[in-house]
């Protein structure tokens, strides 16, 4: 496939060890959180290797979507450290956290399009604003990114005419066209009606096929389970199990997944 | 004593309407400059200066504009600004209007979902950005509806200027009332004319909020 997602710097070979597949991307370390005397993360030690895909699930309250917006500053953690791409997360510094979150895409489930602006706007804001991007040089891959989700005729159309699968994957293309290093999705698919599920997963899954970094935390057990690279089981704002889907999935070692995955098939 | 026409009262209080007209036009535009200002100042500084502009709201909403008015006046000559009834009057409701518009606009703000921040700043916005591409254009279509419907309240308290000198519509009418020992048919004609007014800005509220509905 041709990718519109390669960016040079990601696909060389003779760039650093930072930019080489397999390398770590996101490092977080002894990671606390809390809301007053309710502690949501209690120690989180996770590193994701570049191009790998990491499926977060667990019940609600298990800390796993405060955990995926940690990574990018929209919630404040008082303990541990947290680097991304090579980049200290550092909440004073406005400026770092411009930075890091350049090289951070995030997708939500309420899909967050800026409604007073049409669709190829939504996609070229950020480019134009933060990467001065060339006017004809951002259309053109504003027009690209949103071919490559399937709505390339969509440009001048306004995000509520769109059905949420839709509005779902201009997110994407808009999170796509500032180059992230790493895409977190939460639970992207939990707003939408369930026959316009497959086709943002289907996006999602051929960002994972093309190299992304994905982490995401999902309620969709079989799309984890097909392409994720490693499953992360939460549990009372700790790391409770973690592997390759199929031990995950086929072999959980603890009770606490043991109940959580019968749950599900109830 | 010279004998007053209706057309000598109505042409008279007109000539005074156009300073109605201007103290309003001041108060609205200087009151919305400060209160946009301070609507920054409060979405992007700290807890403390949020606390500030709260109380600085407080303050000019928890006292008569009348006060105001006084203080201002009286406190700057104290202060020994050599100030007259016209400037005195122009800060006092720009004060006034900046107060009430900070805080019909947080309002505005506050309704824009949180949402839209976080996406915009998770698209590595900086806040000026994410003020002046996501949020104000949104806001702006909430807010115009009560600012314009505000602006009202705003002509109608020019009124009180009268009380420290200045002669704008109220004021005019009292004097003229003296002088023509018409009480009724004067004051009748003021209160016509201020809703000359406000009758049409009000109207044009209304339209605004259905069409940006």
């Amino acid at each position: 496939m041709n990718s519109v997602l390669s960016n040079p710097q990601q696909t060389s070979d003779s760039d650093g060890p930072h930019t080489q597949a397999g390398a770590p991307i996101l490092r977080i370390t002894a990671l606390r959180k809390s809301y007053g005397t309710h502690e949501v993360l209690r120690g989180i030690d996770l590193t994701v290797l570049r191009g790998e895909v990491v499926a977060i699930i667990g019940k609600s309250g298990s800390g796993k979507s405060t955990l995926l917006r940690c990574i990018n500053g929209l919630e404040v953690f008082q303990e541990g450290s947290l680097i991304v791409d090579g980049k200290h997360l550092l909440y004073d510094n406005a400026k770092a956290m411009r930075d890091l979150r350049q090289g951070v895409g995030m997708i939500f489930q309420g899909f967050n399009l800026f409604p007073h602006l049409s669709v190829g706007r939504n996609v070229m804001l950020a480019p134009q604003l933060v990467k001065k991007r060339q006017a004809g040089l951002n259309e053109e891959r504003a027009r690209q990114l949103l071919a490559r989700v399937g709505l390339a005729e969509k440009f001048d159309a306004m995000p509520d005419k769109l059905s949420g699968g839709q509005q779902q994957r201009v997110a994407i293309a808009r999170a796509l066209a500032m180059d992230p290093a790493i895409m977190l999705c939460d639970e992207i698919t939990s707003a939408l009606d369930p026959e316009l599920v497959g086709e943002v997963l289907r996006v999602v899954e051929s960002l994972a096929d093309e190299g992304m970094t994905l982490l995401m935390v999902t309620h969709e057990m079989s799309f984890a389970r097909k392409v994720a690279d490693r499953v992360i089981f939460m549990h009372q704002g700790l790391v409770h199990e973690i592997g390759p889907p199929a031990e995950i999935f086929g072999h959980p070692q603890t009770p606490e997944l043991r109940q959580f995955l019968s749950s599900l098939r109830d | 004593m010279p004998d007053f026409t209706l057309w000598d009262i109505f042409r008279n209080l007109l000539m005074a309407a156009r300073w109605t007209v201007a103290l309003s036009l001041v108060a609205f535009i200087g009151g919305s400059v400060v209160g946009l200002a301070l609507l920054v100042l409060r979405l992007s500084g700290g807890p403390l200066v949020g606390r500030l502009v709260g109380a600085y709201v407080q303050l000019f909403q928890g006292t008569p504009l009348l006060m105001q008015l006084f203080l201002l006046y009286f406190g700057m000559a104290m202060l020994g600004v050599n100030t007259s009834a016209w400037i005195a009057a122009c800060v006092a409701l720009t004060l006034y209007a900046s107060a009430y518009l900070t805080e019909i606009w947080r309002g505005c703000v506050a309704a824009i979902p949180r949402g839209q921040w976080e996406a915009s700043a998770s698209l590595a916005l900086s806040f000026g950005q994410q003020f002046r591409h996501i949020i104000l254009p949104q806001a702006l279509r909430l807010a115009v509806a009560p600012t314009v419907g505000f602006l009202v309240q705003v002509v109608k308290g020019t009124a009180l200027a009268s009380v420290i000198g200045f002669v704008e519509l109220t004021k005019a009418g009292g004097m003229i009332a003296n002088v023509t020992y018409e009480p009724m048919l004067v004051y009748s004609c003021v209160a016509l004319m201020y809703f000359a007014l406000c009758f049409p800005i009000s109207l044009y509220a209304r339209v605004l909020e259905r069409k940006l509905q």
